[in-house]
């Protein structure tokens, strides 16, 4: 009963779709209030249906009703009650019921806080989100129902959930990826309702920073979380694999980065407005491509879900109806906008088209590097594989000079600039940065790497640019202190941001030159030494959980006499799904991780152990959540807080 | 720029995508796990590599051809080849058909041995192949993989993914047994 009563509300969340998608659209082209003013009530009632169905899953799966197919094969009854509620989204069909009641909130939300954008705008936002809802609900309803029944074969347990996702990374990964996948299409949404009312604007700009940024930062930690899950689940120690599906979550955040950027040049200059809406149709554009690439099974994957060419089909037709209405309707309209607004070559406005130029080619280079196998079986030159050498080398020659614009672009005033008084500090600046980034790793490593040098002096770049800048705005006050203070949320939004992204260099630069992986056989009893670090391998014990059992060891670590502490390598077996996983043992600070993985069992009691000394690895995923609070800082920035009426705004410089 | 001009200027992304849609169309239609090797229809590649239990015994490409049989890609960190293993068990009492193992870089060579022991060995010889170098010459995407390969040395068939009863039947069986009709002038053709 519960099953039907969820497809019954999946139903009518779909009904309320429709209609949002084509009432408040007639409201504005006959200029009716009252259909404009339907959005929102419309917007609640989709959110509301898709909770309920939501919620029916969820009971369905606290129930262990194996009645429905979906829960059969993602559940059993030894299964703890925390994952039987994440093992909603650990499949296909579930997962897309969540993506769905993502989607639903962002509209809800949007609904709310809209109230202070024109009706026209507003019902024309939410009449495009109802459109995509249109879409994803028909894809549920027709090719993915996760309220199947098994009658009248009712299986007595079930199959499982999928052990490498019974983790605590994983229950938080794809809700935050989702967030940030579906968050852009807010972004696209405000785009396409700029283009339907032909008013390409800076306050158009002003009203979808603050959602665009929202839907970044969840984007940024989503990719966090699944690159920590990795490193410590896979047991491989690697913490980004160039996988279709990773792939597929870092474009539309390379996009969003640069789209952000570029919608601070059209709310502040009111130029770049053609090109803004095209990344803004292109973020989500490249969400809906990634979630095609994952669910039809074009490419082979480990995260790949069941192929299936029905939804592939359904998937396909619907990008290709998403983007080719939205590009068209782009070439019609954008076309028509012309800007102003004047520039010369040495201003901020040429830079932060620097930076765009570099993300977009990135996002290129990956989705190249992606479809690349598949192009070239289309095209009958056989299979290729193209993997982590390639990405590698073509971010490596990105990296660098998009970290010197980095650097630089804070320093340089908006329309022009002169550069001869930058000169001397940036040249100062340059010596500064040369020589910690080779003192450095001179003191504190044993050898110097090119590369870890390399990276330093990317990073310090940073840091030594942004502390400039900082010095800069506060340097015709009296108090100091107090001028950074009142520098404003979304100044420091900035400048968090772009530490965050250096701190992030720094992890990958260090842990890639200076990580030591060693693969040893030992037994209980035995020590194994590496950079004065000792591993006594105490233990081995058998423990027992809800559907697992495992081989638990225990090591001790010491460091010269010093104690470091202990840790506990799991080598598990899920006994319903018979796989084998692994629970890395891992010692952590924030200089260095320790980390111990299991191997195969080699008779005589002996193991092959994985042990790996990281050093600064945590400064990646650090970076992010550096990133992620100044996202956090400039969404919440005064204007967008503030701004009571929408009138288009002259762009203020900061 | 005319208004004319700048409306197909703006038109490019459309254009694009359009060109991208016709391959991810295509693309639904081909399985990714049938892989077509490049090297289908040409001689297995030379190679000198170390026998999986004698590590100084090594086995060079005149291991292959005589009579139609099978080379098989596999290694314990592959958990679809602990699925595959029974069946291959199977066709090799059962079918008596001749298997090559080729150990594809596993974690090491005694889990390798120990996996052989412990679950039997369907393989007539066992290739440890430790950092990849065949794999690579054939192009092999992941473990495990199959080769049909006819009497000559010739490959004439590849199959991504594991081997199971359908497969066999439907698939990789017929193009086996048909390499024994053609007996002895067994020409290297590509086999759908």
């Amino acid at each position: 009963m519960i099953a039907e009563f969820g497809h019954y509300a999946l139903a009518l969340a779909f009904a309320f779709s429709l209609l949002l998608a084509v009432v408040p659209i007639v409201g504005t082209a006959k200029g009716h209030g009252g259909y404009m003013s339907l959005a929102r009530p419309l917007t609640y009632g989709m959110f509301f249906f898709t909770l309920i169905s939501y919620i029916a899953l969820t009971v369905l799966f606290l129930k262990s009703d194996f009645s429905t197919v979906y829960v059969a094969n993602n559940s059993s009854l030894a299964l703890p009650w925390y994952y039987r509620i994440t093992a909603v989204w650990s499949s296909h069909e579930g997962s897309f019921l969540m993506w769905m009641l993502v989607q639903a909130a962002w509209a809800a939300a949007l609904a709310l806080y809209s109230k202070r954008l024109p009706l026209t705008f507003a019902a024309r936002v939410l009449a495009v989100m109802g459109m995509i809802g249109v879409g994803f609900y028909l894809f549920m309803l027709l090719t993915s129902n996760p309220f199947d029944r098994t009658i009248p074969l009712i299986p007595v347990d079930g199959r499982d959930m999928n052990p490498l996702l019974q983790d605590p990374g994983m229950i938080i990964h794809p809700p935050l990826l989702y967030f940030g996948y579906v968050g852009l299409s807010v972004a696209f949404a405000f785009a396409v309702a700029a283009l339907m009312g032909g008013r390409l604007d800076s306050a158009w700009a002003r009203w979808s920073r603050p959602w665009t940024i929202a839907a970044w930062i969840f984007l940024t930690l989503g990719i966090m979380v699944g690159s920590w899950w990795a490193y410590y689940e896979l047991g491989w120690g690697g913490w980004w694999f160039w996988d279709p599906v990773e792939n597929a979550s870092f474009m539309p955040w390379l996009i969003a980065t640069a789209l952000i950027h570029s919608l601070a040049v059209t709310e502040k200059r009111g130029t770049f407005k053609a090109w803004t809406v095209l990344l803004a149709i292109s973020g989500f554009s490249l969400s809906l491509l990634g979630t095609f690439l994952v669910r039809s099974g074009v490419l082979v994957s480990v995260h790949s879900f069941a192929a299936d060419p029905t939804r592939g089909m359904f998937l396909l037709a619907f990008l290709g109806v998403v983007i080719v209405s939205s590009l068209l309707l782009f070439a019609i309209r954008a076309s028509k906008v012309v800007s102003h607004t004047r520039y010369e070559l040495f201003s901020r406005e040429v830079l932060l088209l620097g930076n765009n130029i570099f993300l977009v080619t990135a996002t290129v280079v990956v989705l190249i590097g992606t479809l690349l196998p598949l192009f070239h079986q289309q095209l009958g030159l056989g299979s290729i594989s193209i993997g982590e050498p390639f990405f590698d080398m073509m971010f490596f020659w990105l990296v660098i000079p998009f970290a010197f614009l980095l650097g630089i672009g804070p320093l340089v005033r908006w329309r022009r600039d002169n550069i001869q008084p930058l000169l001397k500090p940036l040249f100062i600046g340059l010596l500064v940065t040369v020589a910690l980034a080779v003192v450095l790793p001179m003191v504190f490593a044993d050898s110097v790497s090119g590369m870890a040098v390399l990276g330093l002096i990317l990073a310090i770049w940073i840091f030594v640019g942004t502390a400039h800048e900082l010095k800069l705005r506060v340097a015709q006050r009296e108090n100091k202190p107090q001028a950074l203070i009142k520098l404003g949320r979304s100044h420091w939004g900035m400048v968090l941001g772009h530490v965050g992204f250096a701190v992030t260099i720094i992890g990958i630069a260090l842990v890639q030159n200076y990580e030591v992986e060693r693969t040893v056989r030992m037994a209980p009893g035995d020590t194994f030494t590496e950079r004065n670090y000792t591993f006594e391998f105490k233990s081995m014990n058998e423990r027992i959980g809800p559907n697992w059992v495992s081989d638990a060891a225990l090591f001790e670590i010491t460091r010269g006499e010093r104690r470091v502490g202990s840790v506990v390598s799991e080598k598990r077996f899920y006994t319903i799904q018979r796989q084998m996983m692994t629970q890395t043992g891992l010692q952590v600070n924030p200089w260095r991780d320790l980390y111990v993985a299991m191997g195969e069992e080699l008779g005589d009691g002996s193991w092959a152990v994985r042990i790996h000394i990281k050093p600064f690895v945590r400064w990646i995923w650090f970076g992010g959540v550096i990133m992620a609070v100044g996202g956090l800082l400039s969404m919440t920035d005064k204007r967008y807080r503030l701004r009571r009426k929408a009138t288009p705004v002259k762009g203020v410089a900061l | 720029m005319t208004a004319r001009a700048r409306f197909i200027y703006f038109l490019t992304p459309l254009i694009l995508f359009l060109g991208l849609a016709v391959f991810l169309f295509s693309g639904l239609f081909s399985d990714p796990t049938k892989l077509e090797s490049a090297l289908v229809g040409r001689p297995v590649p030379a190679f000198e590599l170390p026998d999986l239990y004698q590590p100084d015994r090594t086995h060079n490409e005149s291991i292959v051809g005589g009579q139609p049989m099978l080379l098989n890609v596999w290694a314990t960190w592959c958990p679809t080849c602990y699925a595959e293993h029974t069946f291959l068990n199977k066709l090799h009492d059962e079918e008596n058909v001749y298997i090559i193992g080729l150990n594809y870089k596993d974690d090491s060579r005694a889990a390798a041995v120990r996996w052989l022991q412990e679950l039997g060995d369907p393989y007539q010889i066992n290739l440890f192949d430790f950092s990849g170098l065949l794999a690579l010459d054939l192009g092999v995407y992941g473990a495990p993989e199959t080769f049909v390969i006819d009497s000559n040395g010739v490959i004439v068939h590849r199959h991504v993914g594991d081997m199971n009863d359908r497969v066999w039947q439907e698939e990789v069986g017929p193009i086996y047994y048909s390499l024994f009709e053609q007996s002895g002038n067994a020409s290297g053709g590509s086999a759908q």
